[in-house]
């Protein structure tokens, strides 16, 4: 399934996703921690740096920035109107946000989602102690992946059905069918999986379904 | 061989199946039957997906019961709707699923998974999403991520009817070259003239078993 | 521990999450913006499968934004979109899946829409603006009542898709399918 993922020769695209998440997670504990302005420079800095260095087109990298941007500079303008006064400090506050939040869409335009999804995998088993299964969160994310676009055409048909009976009112009565065919899905899934050897009780244990 | 011995089978308190005993021997077996009749319920019993309401299944003396995954790993089964068989977003990680379940070495997984994409002409798909296949390429998908495992019986459950006449051919050439022992529950009369025994099931009961010569014959004069 | 039918429960309502922002807005008629479905499944990932999986079904959503698949509504996904002015209402859908759940396992664990109701509003509506506004108010640098007031605009449509979402886990309900702790 394709994923926000822009693909380009750089420095910044070969970085593990793990050095990337975890350096932007360095830098936004960075910034919140740093006095006001200080904070938004440092970010916007690297945020600038790291957009040239992983040599993505301005373009994109903006047009995913605009909704946030908009709706920040919307709420920023009718704070500055409205309270008059203290509007520098909304500002700086503000703009350390837009910088961070700049840098958190580079990483996510420079990572592939299945190394993402690796990452995380990894990160669950970290987890293990506290009872988590990094075999079944692997299993039941490649299963979201797999099932995303069946149930996007299943939700299709159901808006498409409410279009030719040319009633928008009793959208509940269309959910119904759309439920219990994941239901239904659900049943003949877990004889699938079955079926081929799967086994909860063993998942999780060494050298399992974990890729 | 699978044995079946006395089954009966209720889902809560209706039973569908009534005090069935059957040898299963023959390398091709097909189960006729209407709509409601049991049939995929006694597929299911086979395999050790479903365990009777009393009696036994046995494969090669395997207690279902007992040996579940024992018998899972000598049974395949492939089920009627190819889209909820596959269960990894591309075809490559889907055909591996079964065999990392089984915990096979990472060399052996490569192996077949490279000697199946390329048996069932699959190769050139690897790395696609499996949603954007066709219905029948989703079939031949599921097929192969069932046969990889290289089981000794595959049970199949409706495997074509939900696929136009050109794939439905494909699926139906596959299965007659199959090595293994195949028994197929199936409307398609067609697919079982040269079997080597036809069952057919009503209200959960045998009522015609034989050479599909014979059993086919009295099947359709039962519907009409 | 979780069962095969478990996973495959969760998977298929964290899909049913991702299909729901695949999909063109649902109009409601009268509201003037056409609201996304996606809340309604957080609501129903609750009703129908329990905090426990409805949880981890809002979670494995969560976590695939996360990664950079685009399912939110619009398209969007990623951590900048968790990250800026709106993340807080997405990063708090596990927690309201869960808190819808656990409300439907105590007090409507039958077919009456009423309750089904009840447990939509407070697990899909308040849980969901207790995390949403705070983090709106800290990032765009609003005081939390006036982030709380600008919230209020959607109160209508929220409402109307914890009615849908009532109705339809009723329905689910009454035709006996998956009772809540099965
Ligand atoms: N999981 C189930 N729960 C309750 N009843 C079932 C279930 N599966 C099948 N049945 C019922 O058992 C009967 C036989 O079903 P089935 O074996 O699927 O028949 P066939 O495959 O021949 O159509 C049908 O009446 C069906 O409604
Ligand atoms: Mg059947």
């Amino acid at each position: 399934m394709l994923g926000l993922y822009l693909h380009r020769e750089s420095p910044v695209h070969r970085l593990p996703a793990g050095a990337k998440l975890g350096g932007l997670l360095l830098v936004t504990v960075a910034v919140l921690a740093l006095p006001g302005a200080w904070g938004a420079l440092t970010a916007g800095l690297i945020g600038a740096a790291v957009l040239v260095a992983a040599r993505l087109p301005a373009g994109r990298v903006l047009a995913e920035l605009r909704a946030p941007v908009v709706m920040l500079t919307l709420l920023f303008g009718f704070q500055a109107l409205l309270a008059g006064g203290g509007w520098e400090e909304t500002a700086v506050a503000v703009a350390r946000f837009a910088a961070l939040i700049l840098l958190a869409t580079l990483v996510t335009l420079t990572t592939r989602v299945m190394d993402m999804v690796d990452l995380f995998e990894r990160l669950f088993g970290l987890l293990r102690p506290v009872g988590v299964n990094p075999a079944k969160m692997a299993l039941m994310l490649a299963l979201t992946i797999r099932f995303i676009p069946l149930l996007g055409e299943q939700v299709r048909e159901v808006r498409m059905a409410q279009r030719a009976r040319g009633v928008e009112r009793n959208i509940a009565a269309l959910f119904v069918p759309l439920l219990v065919k994941i239901l239904t899905m659900a049943d003949d899934l877990t004889a699938a999986l079955e079926a081929r050897g799967y086994d909860p009780a063993d998942a999780g244990t060494k050298n399992s379904t974990q890729r | 061989m699978i044995e079946l011995r006395s089954i009966t089978h209720a889902y809560g308190e209706r039973p569908v199946l009534h005090d069935l005993s059957l040898r299963l021997t023959e390398r091709r077996i097909a189960i006729l039957g209407g709509n409601g009749s049991g049939k995929s319920t006694l597929a299911r019993l086979l395999n050790g997906l479903i365990l009777p309401t009393a009696g036994t299944v046995a494969v090669d003396g395997l207690d279902t019961r007992s040996d579940g995954r024992a018998v899972r790993q000598r049974v395949g089964f492939v089920f009627q709707n190819p889209d909820t068989q596959i269960v990894y977003p591309t075809v490559e990680e889907d055909l591996a699923f079964g065999l990392k379940a089984r915990k096979l070495p990472k060399d052996e997984i490569a192996r077949r998974v490279a000697g199946a994409l390329e048996r069932y002409g699959l190769d050139r798909y690897r790395h696609q999403p499996a949603h954007q296949m066709s219905g029948g390429e989703k079939q031949l998908l599921a097929i192969a991520g069932v046969l990889v495992l290289e089981p000794a019986y595959v049970i199949f459950d409706e495997p074509t009817t939900l696929l136009d006449l050109r794939n439905r051919r494909k699926v139906i050439e596959l299965l007659r070259g199959l090595p293994q022992t195949v028994i197929v529950v199936t409307h398609d009369l067609d697919m079982v003239r040269d079997f080597d025994r036809a069952l057919v099931l009503e209200d959960g009961r045998v009522v015609a078993d034989g050479p599909p010569a014979e059993t086919v014959p009295a099947y359709i004069e039962r519907l009409g | 521990m979780l069962s095969t039918r478990d996973l495959v429960l969760c998977a298929l309502f964290a899909a049913l999450l991702g299909g729901l922002g695949m999909a063109p807005p649902i109009p409601l008629g009268f509201l003037p913006v056409p609201v996304t479905a996606q809340t309604l499944g957080v609501m129903l990932a609750g009703t129908i499968l329990g905090a426990k999986r409805g949880g981890i079904a809002a979670l494995l959503f969560v976590m695939l934004v996360a990664a950079g698949l685009p399912l939110l509504a619009g398209g969007r996904g990623g951590i900048g979109v968790l990250m800026g002015p709106t993340g807080g209402f997405v990063l708090s859908w596990p927690v309201a899946a869960f808190v819808t759940g656990w409300l439907a396992e105590r007090f409507a664990t039958n077919a009456n829409p009423i309750r089904l109701f009840a447990v939509s509003v407070v697990g899909g509506i308040l849980v969901v603006y207790a995390g949403g506004i705070p983090w709106l108010s800290l990032v765009a640098g609003l005081p939390i009542e006036k982030a709380l007031f600008g919230s209020l605009a959607f109160v209508p449509g929220d409402l109307i898709k914890a009615g849908v979402a009532a109705v339809a886990a009723s329905g689910v309900r009454r035709a006996g399918i998956l009772p809540i702790h099965a």
